[in-house]
């Protein structure tokens, strides 16, 4: 058993993996319960595209790869909610702008292999489908970092974006920021997705960004607990899928996390429709008044 | 992807670059897929904004990459798998239920983490696929190189039968899509016409992903019909409008991508792009004007 | 207007953010709202003038008028988030959007998504502490007396607008008049000393409306809060009403329903004739209210012609 745990660890290149991919996770994981909560599913599948636009630039002009994700994923981010009401961007703008910039990445694509003679020919495949098993310790470091930061200033605005997330008209009356919420939210979204698109690649970003928060609000309506479980579901996902693809060498590591969390979220929705359809049956009687206890 | 062994540069008579471009076969059929893909791909694109039904749009469009690999790695032809896939993911799609409003955050989730799946089971498949590497970037980006006649001919047979079955759902989708509860209440399907929406809308994604790739479809889907949606609200006018803006920005970037050696996505997705700024700014323009001219007519009591 | 502390409920919790604030003190019956010569103008165009208003403590007013003539307006004045073109406000003794944690607010709303999976109680929770950074910490109850006393509010709360059967289930699912109890309880979780209420009534059906109208007198007795209220028809809150506020394109008339809702005092405001009829069940009608497409037809557009004159 102790064998079963130390062995891949005794691996640095798992090790390496387990460590980003834990911060890159719980950062994922807290920010997608928002994404949902918020409608704004969309806009993460956006950055996911500008993410990869971001990497190619960076790589076609000689910059590090970590400052160009970084760099327009955040920027992206706050374009897109400062384009709309309340840090909401429209649907069509959404749409149109993204699928500019994914242009704009074929592009920096082309540049990069063509004008590069050293260049690594399957970069481009690297950024779009991740390579958490090829990361060093250093990077490892970072991204566990950067995952903890995320985690930590997400938690800080939880309650206060939460509210304006629910009730932006109550909550503005009450001198909450409603739109820098918004923005700053989007930062830390834009922030998280040039992370990921390290662990999963900047295409399957979605399965971190918006797979553990669906589930956990399948499976509570308590907003809190929801937020702490989605948070744990961002890293289990992610460690079930590291192992089940250091044990299955054949499967690459980002289809096993994304495929893990696709199934995660599966089994909360065939089990809540389950129980709902249940209770449906059961002849909605009147409740006990319930005690109320928060 | 890239026709850098063909550059030679245009000599700038607009006829006599036509007449050249025309001379090679791939080239001509490549003209000819694009003008098929683009009129499908424009006039679904057209319900598809109506409908704010682009994020299951995108995904439709990334599914057809699993859908390629996949037949790839069984050994089937690509155009088999791109419509196996699409066509499934519509059904998926459609089978997600809609809770009241039309852009419900369970099921922008549910259908994001379709899209995260298909992907990585792309990605998957090209995995156990070793060596199929190099053919990757055409499947996300893209190719017109290599259209052959055989698929010029199926194209369009293709684009044919969505526009007979859209000509038939058209009038009753439009209903549907503005008002679907009037609808409803008038006897129209408006689940019913929803899936069949969605299944026509996997076919035409399949269709234009074999040219343009799976990553680049979508700009064909939104941006000619968001362009002209942003120019005109009459519906008839509109659909032509996107067919014509659809068809237009993909030869002018086949065009201009056969003389340079930068591949034809990035044009076509710019030009799109650009007409797309550019009806914004008509519009806004407009609106400017209309108003000035409400409040000169307001100042005089009538 | 010490009133907030002395709620006719009993609370045997002390309220973690009432503690904080400093327990506004004065001699009882000093105005909690008062609008002197208040006027107000929006995209340069003037919605309404003369507004004279006072609001005490407990009274329950309802802001009748046209629609688009400004009444969402004058909440955003009270609650300091539009300044007044002219005039004198005064909100609990200060500036409008200084005393703002003593004032419950609800907006006029959309129902909520109805896949929403949060529960009432949270919503309501977001109205005791949702402007606070951070997430609250998962200690048992019983040994964080604040938490205590906040779930024990909310309770009270819960109980008081008569939603307890159903606060615990998803926000989404419940009905529109469902939702709107929960929505009180929200704005009066941290015992405002005022509510401001933007057509609570919309949006429900004719039993709902009435139960809703006499929930609202009921608390603004127990609980001497002061209730301003946006209202499109007057006739479910007749019976509660201390004050009318009348706005209209002519000005504004405040008094009581029975001095303010007459066929002089109106056809005054509109500056044409407009008859008040009262129904043989008590309720009001206003015939040949110049709503119509005459004076209505763009909101926005600005006052066009003579009616732009003063009351009186």
């Amino acid at each position: 058993m102790i064998e079963f745990i130390t062995g891949p660890l005794s691996h640095p290149f798992f090790a390496h993996a387990l460590l980003a991919s834990t911060g890159i996770a719980a950062a994922c994981g807290l920010a997608s319960y928002f994404l949902v909560l918020r409608a704004q599913v969309f806009t993460a599948d956006a950055l996911s595209h500008v993410a990869f636009t971001g990497a190619m630039a960076a790589l076609a002009f000689g910059v590090d790869l970590r400052l160009g994700l970084f760099a327009t994923t955040i920027a992206i981010a706050v374009l897109m909610g400062s384009l709309g009401r309340r840090g909401l961007a429209d649907d069509v703008v959404i749409g149109n702008v993204f699928a500019w910039i994914l242009g704009l990445g074929v592009l920096f694509l082309a540049i990069y292999t063509a004008d590069r003679s050293t260049a690594n020919g399957s970069a481009g495949i690297t950024v779009l489908f991740g390579s958490i098993f090829g990361i060093s310790g250093s990077a490892a470091m970072i991204a566990a970092v950067i995952g903890i930061g995320v985690c930590l200033l997400l938690v800080v605005i939880a309650r206060p974006l939460l509210f304006s997330t629910l009730d932006p008209d109550v909550a503005g009356a009450r001198r909450v920021p409603v739109r820098l919420l918004g923005l700053v939210f989007l930062a830390l979204v834009g922030a998280s997705a040039a992370e990921a698109s390290q662990v999963v690649g900047a295409l399957m970003l979605l399965g971190l960004l918006a797979a553990p928060g669906a589930t956990a609000l399948r499976l509570t309506s308590r907003p809190y607990p929801a937020i702490g479980l989605s948070l744990l579901i961002g890293v289990l996902d992610a460690w079930i899928g590291l192992a089940l693809s250091y044990a299955i060498p054949v499967l690459p590591p980002s289809f096993t996390i994304v495929g893990v969390a696709t199934v995660a979220y599966a089994a909360a929705f065939a089990g809540t429709a389950v129980r709902n359809a249940m209770a449906d049956s059961r002849q909605r009687a009147p409740r006990p008044a319930a005690t109320i206890e928060v | 992807m890239i026709l850098a062994d063909a550059v030679v540069g245009p000599s700038w008579n607009l006829l006599a670059d036509i007449q050249e471009l025309w001379s090679f076969p791939f080239m001509v059929n490549a003209f000819r897929a694009g003008a098929i893909v683009a009129v499908a791909a424009a006039t679904m694109g057209w319900f598809m904004v109506l409908r704010r039904q682009s994020f299951a749009g995108h995904t439709l469009a990334t599914v057809g990459f699993p859908g390629a690999s996949g037949a790839t790695l069984l050994g089937l032809s690509t155009t088999a798998g791109y419509f196996g896939f699409c066509v499934a993911a519509a059904i998926v799609i459609a089978a997600i239920p809609r809770a009241g409003r039309a852009s419900g955050a369970h099921e922008s989730a549910a259908t994001g983490i379709v899209q995260a799946f298909a992907l990585g089971l792309g990605f998957l498949f090209v995995a156990l696929y070793k060596g199929f590497l190099s053919g990757i970037d055409a499947l996300l980006f893209g190719t017109f190189l290599g259209v052959t006649s055989t698929q010029v001919v199926v194209l369009f047979g293709v684009t044919i039968a969505v526009l007979v079955v859209l000509a038939v759902i058209g009038r009753p989708l439009l209903f549907a899509s503005v008002d679907p509860v009037v609808a409803a209440a008038r006897g129209v399907p408006v689940r019913v016409l929803s899936v069949v929406f969605l299944v026509l809308l996997g076919v035409a994604v399949a269709e234009a992903s074999q040219i343009t790739g799976s990553l680049l479809v979508f700009a064909l889907l939104v941006m000619p019909a968001a362009t002209a949606q942003a120019l005109t609200a009459r519906p008839v006018l509109g659909l032509v409008l996107s067919v014509l803006i659809g068809v237009a920005v993909t030869w002018l970037g086949l065009g201009v991508a056969y003389y340079s050696i930068y591949p034809i996505g990035f044009y076509v997705t710019t030009f799109a792009f650009a007409a797309f700024a550019a009806s914004r700014l008509v519009r806004l323009g407009g609106r400017n004007r209309q108003s000035r001219r409400r409040d000169a007519a307001t100042a005089v009591p009538a | 207007m010490g009133q907030t502390d002395t709620a006719a409920v009993p609370s045997t919790a002390q309220d973690p953010a009432a503690t904080s604030v400093p327990a506004g003190s004065g001699p009882a019956g000093e105005p909690v709202i008062s609008v002197h010569n208040g006027s107000v103008r929006l995209g340069g165009r003037e919605l309404w003038h003369g507004v004279e208003l006072t609001v005490g403590p407990g009274d329950f007013v309802a802001v009748l008028g046209p629609n688009g003539i400004g009444k969402s307006t004058l909440i955003k004045v009270i609650l300091g988030l539009l300044p007044p073109a002219g005039g004198e406000v005064l909100v609990l003794g200060s500036r409008p959007g200084r005393r703002n944690h003593r004032i419950g607010y609800l907006p006029q709303r959309r129902s909520f998504d109805a896949s929403l999976r949060i529960r009432g109680v949270d919503v309501v929770r977001l109205g005791l502490d949702g402007d606070r950074w951070g997430l609250p910490l998962p200690v048992p109850t019983r040994f964080s007396p604040r938490k205590a006393a906040a779930t024990a509010r909310i309770a009270e709360v819960v109980e008081l607008v008569g939603a307890s059967a159903y606060a615990h289930r998803p926000i989404g699912e419940l009905s529109g008049g469902e939702q709107q109890r929960l929505l009180i309880a929200q704005a009066l979780v941290r015992r405002p000393a005022v509510l401001l209420l933007d057509e609570p009534l919309d949006s429900l059906d004719l039993p709902n409306q009435a139960a809703v109208a006499a929930l609202i007198s009921r608390i603004s007795r127990q609980e001497q809060v002061s209730v301003l209220m946006v209202a499109h028809d007057v006739n479910p809150i007749l019976p509660y009403l201390d004050q009318v506020l009348y706005l209209a394109r002519g000005g504004a008339a405040c008094g009581t329903p029975a001095a303010v809702i007459t066929t002089e005092t109106l056809s005054g405001l509109y500056d044409t004739p407009v008859e008040v009829v009262r129904t043989s069940d008590g309720r009001l009608v206003v015939v040949g209210q110049p709503e119509a497409p005459a004076l209505h037809v763009d909101r926005h557009r600005p006052a066009v012609g003579g009616d732009n004159h003063d009351l009186g």
